[in-house]
């Protein structure tokens, strides 16, 4: 493979914002028919260089050379880039969700035929692209009907609609599950022998590995190494220590539960589709926490794990079927958010920016916005009582930022996450749902969530983790709950537990009891 | 320079949006200004201030109802209609049955709650668009206050035209001032002293950096001025005027109303609703109740402007109230509301109603045509916030600097670290 021409060099990129740096002499080479992969914690730079890279920062913008295919390209903006064959697909994907897959696929690309749209020879297009990127839909539903892996699949056809020569991904499989990730993969190989350059942008390392053939790590704003996967013998290990520029010899903190009686129960827990009146998205599912614990939820996407813990959480999400909740023994009735809330119930949800927080608050607002109750003086907001509930949440969870004042939507993934933690703790719950507590967070923050996490249980609380990374939830939890297809399959105990047996039970429906 | 940017920032108050606000009441002043020169002082007489509150205190009462709508992300299109409505009927209860007219008030706001509770219905619990609701009602209404009154004018008594075209009886000792509105004034001034040094007491307590004492200074000095000045203005008016009543009862809502906004849970709600309703249900908003509430709610702000509108032209007639929808929608975004909701406050929307007052009264002065006059209010609504989105986009670099900036300052390791590496593991290709 290094024998391979070079495709790409990024020479000596500098990029600065006002007062700040943000890529710093970043070079970067990537050769002929290879997937490159860049890692980089949040803010590291990663997607700062791909901007460069395709134009969105256009040329003069920064400082450096781009040279594509043996000579220097000056790229004013991503039509430009496109032209060139460079296609960028963005984590959160640009379709049009009440168009036609043809029609998103040549969306501003559009075939014409005297002047007007051909649309016959466009379907017959869109059919021949959908058959390389293996997606078997027909051309004419709505792009708001397919799940996330085929809206994925139409994204990356709509590269191959432009003349692909090099495709930049940035987190793909973010949003996806298990298969639909290992299809995205398989799909990326077959890119690979067909002589198509690719750049991954990815948090998951285990696919990195798994994936890449040279590896290009950049922490903040510098290029720290590039590795050849195959000749350094790299695996995950090596990957994060180049990331955080130290040894990470464990990744999940070490912890001695401490876990009391079970506290918590939910009973023959029922729930339909809130559109599809015959389907159950929740099957008579039983579980129990105990105090102290952190019990794990794992599930395929779909699976309906985070249906569950909505309806629990108030019934915010389908129509209430039947079922019973017992909290320290006694039965109880919670019917919205705000008996849930009472009841010390909290639930982080797993799209922080889409439900989580409002992004036009600042850090103080957020913290208290689930129970502003508590700062409540005769019916006035207590403004003092706010910012030093805030400023604790601050310290103790290391949110960093200058001050509370700072608004939401300036800070990292991982910062953000912690204000959605502390704005849950504000509520003095005695049980937390957490729904993929660490999606889309860098290393080194997830490790600390993970900290907060059992620093959470060791006060006595019971926590759900629900998550699709089986490792986190392995390394995390006390217990773990299988879900499939909206029924709980089983629990497995740490000891017992290992991705064999957990993958197995959560892709059957066979009920099977290991306790 | 660093002593200016003090000033900016410190000058009104030490909230979040204040270089917005503190750019509209730049813009206040200056309009006040220019018009002062160009009409010869007539802009700052007593008899001109004194007619510039009464004439548009409604569409500031509606501005504020209308401000919580829109932060709601919703509009409400049919004030105009609902203020007419409540007019005729209150008109015609007086008339028809002489009810005395504090009690056809309170039946006035009745039927504004009615009204609000109507159209609140129809946009929190059956999902209706509050854009239809409200276009519904404003024919609805419109066509109401054209039945109930069968198309005609109907006169409202003399005691209920105070709120509307009132003023404060003079006591005490002869002073050639209105004395009520000297003692108003007074009060004013000692709030905004009481509440400086609350402000202050609460940053001290919050460990922010307290506001520099000469800058603290300096904003009373200057509130205190110029709330002293239209004080003799409004109190030095023709015997018999003074400030308005029509312009106390705004006062009281908008205090009222900003407390309400600022200061309490459920005026919070209103901003978490706007800014993401998701996110808000599931921190246990009753997203229903509130957007049903804030309809409901201009509801009664339209009833009573509606009602100090008839008071003033001491009739209620079926042309009332066209058109002040567009006026209070104005006012609001004009005083930096977001279209998409979730942002804007009380005082910023009364600034923006009051540019667009001072605007429309000194063209009127100068002799100006109603046609023309529409014409630049149109394209001063364009400019105001087509400068506020120039401003946010030209902020958008800054932003994002300002968080990576973030994070190297307080990354504790970053600085010695990575050079290390560097010499460590070099580049392979």
């Amino acid at each position: 493979m290094s024998s391979a021409p070079v495709l790409l060099e990024m020479r000596n990129i500098t990029k600065e914002f006002p007062g700040v740096k943000a890529l710093s002499d970043v070079s970067l080479r990537v050769r002929a028919g290879e997937i490159h992969a860049i890692c980089g914690e949040n803010g590291a730079g990663k997607s700062t260089l791909m901007k460069v890279l395709s134009g969105v920062y256009p040329y003069g913008s920064y400082d450096g050379q781009i040279v594509y295919q043996g000579s220097e390209v000056r790229f004013g903006d991503i039509r430009a880039s496109e032209r060139a064959g460079i296609v960028i697909i963005h984590q959160e994907l640009a379709l049009l969700p009440l168009m036609s897959i043809t029609e998103n696929i040549f969306l501003g690309n559009e075939p014409k035929k005297n002047g007007a749209i051909d649309w016959t020879g466009a379907q017959l297009k869109a059919l021949d692209l959908m058959a390389r990127v293996g997606l078997e839909e027909d051309p004419d539903t709505l792009v708001k009907d397919l799940g996330v892996g085929k809206q994925q699949l139409i994204e990356i056809a709509k590269a191959f609609a432009k003349d692909v020569k090099l495709l930049i991904l940035d987190e793909p499989t973010a949003a996806l599950n298990e298969n639909d990730s290992q299809h995205l993969l398989d799909l990326l190989r077959g890119f690979r022998e067909r002589g198509i350059t690719s750049i991954i942008i990815s948090h998951k390392l285990n696919e990195i590995e798994a994936i890449a053939d040279s590896i290009t790590i950049i922490r903040d704003g510098k290029t720290v190494e590039t590795l050849d996967v195959k000749a350094d013998g790299v695996d995950e290990d090596r990957i994060v220590r180049g990331m955080v520029g130290r040894e990470l010899t464990n990744r999940y903190p070490d912890h001695t539960p401490k876990i009391g009686d079970v506290f918590f129960e939910v009973r023959d827990w029922t729930v339909r589709h809130p559109i599809s009146a015959d389907r159950l998205v929740a099957k008579h599912s039983n579980f129990t926490v105990r105090r102290g614990e952190i019990v794990g939820f794992a599930g395929l996407m779909g699976a309906g794990r985070t249906e569950l813990a909505m309806s629990i959480f108030g019934r915010s999400y389908g129509v209430f079927e039947g079922g019973e909740i017992f909290k320290d023994g006694k039965r109880i009735e919670i019917r919205n958010v705000s008996e849930a809330i009472e009841q010390g119930l909290a639930y982080v949800s797993e799209d922080r920016k889409a439900v989580g927080l409002n992004l036009l608050d600042d850090i103080k607002t957020s913290t208290v916005a689930a129970k502003l109750s508590k700062i409540t003086k005769f019916f006035k907001l207590d403004e003092v009582a706010e910012y030093e509930a805030a400023e604790g949440y601050r310290k103790s969870l290391r949110i960093k930022t200058p001050t509370v004042d700072e608004g939401v939507n300036k800070l990292s993934g991982g910062n953000q996450q912690k204000v959605v933690l502390a704005k849950w703790m504000f509520t003095d719950p005695d049980l937390l749902i957490l729904d993929e507590p660490t999606r889309g967070i860098d290393v080194g923050a997830k490790y600390e969530i993970y900290g907060i996490i059992q620093q959470l249980a060791d006060q006595g609380k019971g926590v759900i983790v629900i998550s699709s990374e089986l490792p986190e939830l392995l390394g995390l939890c006390d217990r773990i709950y299988t879900v499939f297809e909206g029924a709980i399959t089983g629990v497995i105990d740490k000891a017992d537990a290992t991705q064999e047996n957990l993958m197995k039970q959560m892709t059957s429906n066979k009920k099977m009891q290991t306790r | 320079m660093s002593r200016f940017k003090d000033l900016q920032k410190n000058l009104f108050g030490g909230t979040t949006s204040n270089a917005r606000q503190f750019g509209m009441i730049f813009a206040l002043v200056a309009i006040v200004l220019f018009f002062q020169v160009w009409t010869e002082g007539l802009t700052l007489s007593s008899g001109n201030l004194i007619a510039v509150v009464s004439q548009y205190s409604y569409i500031l009462i509606l501005a504020i109802g209308m401000l919580m709508v829109i932060v709601a992300g919703h509009i409400d299109l049919s004030v105009g209609s609902v203020a007419a409505f409540t007019g005729i009927v209150v008109a015609k209860l007086m008339q028809d049955h002489s009810i005395h007219w504090f009690l056809a008030l309170l039946i006035g706001l009745g039927v504004g709650a009615l009204v609000g509770a109507w159209q609140g219905f129809w946009v929190a619990y059956v999902g209706v668009p509050a854009f239809i609701v409200t276009l519904a009602g404003m024919l609805l209404f419109r066509g109401a206050n054209q039945w109930v009154g069968k198309s005609q004018s109907i006169a409202v008594p003399e005691g209920f035209q105070t709120i509307g075209g009132g003023f404060l009886d003079d006591i005490g000792p002869n002073t050639n001032f209105n004395n009520p509105t000297l003692l108003l004034g007074f009060a004013v001034c000692v709030a905004v002293i009481v509440r400086e040094w609350q402000l202050r007491r609460t940053r001290t307590r919050m460990h922010a950096d307290p506001t520099p004492l000469w800058v603290a200074a300096i904003r009373v000095g200057v509130l205190i001025a110029v709330i002293l000045f239209a004080t003799f203005r409004f109190a030095g008016g023709r015997v018999g005027t003074s400030f308005p009543i029509s312009g106390i009862i705004l006062g009281v809502l908008v205090v009222a109303y900003s407390f309400y906004t600022r200061n309490t849970a459920a005026g919070r709600h209103i901003y978490a609703v706007g800014g993401n309703s998701r996110a808000a249900e599931l921190s246990g908003v009753k997203l229903q109740r509130v957007n049903f509430m804030v309809m409901m709610n201009m509801g009664v702000l339209a009833a009573l402007a509606g009602m100090i509108f008839v008071a003033r032209s001491r009739a209620s007639g079926p042309q009332d109230g066209i058109g002040w929808e567009l006026d209070a929608i104005a006012a609001v975004f004009i005083g930096g509301a977001a279209v998409s909701g979730g942002l804007g406050t009380v005082s910023g929307s009364i600034v923006g109603g009051l540019v667009m007052a001072i605007l429309n009264n000194g063209l009127i002065l100068k002799g100006i045509g109603a046609d023309s006059i529409q014409m630049i209010k149109g394209i001063v609504l364009l400019l105001a916030v087509a400068l506020d989105v120039y401003n946010k986009r030209q902020g958008r670099f800054s932003v994002i600097g300002s968080i990576t900036k973030g994070f190297r300052g307080s990354g504790p390791s970053t600085p010695s670290e990575p050079p290390a590496q560097k010499v460590q593991t070099p580049v392979v290709g």
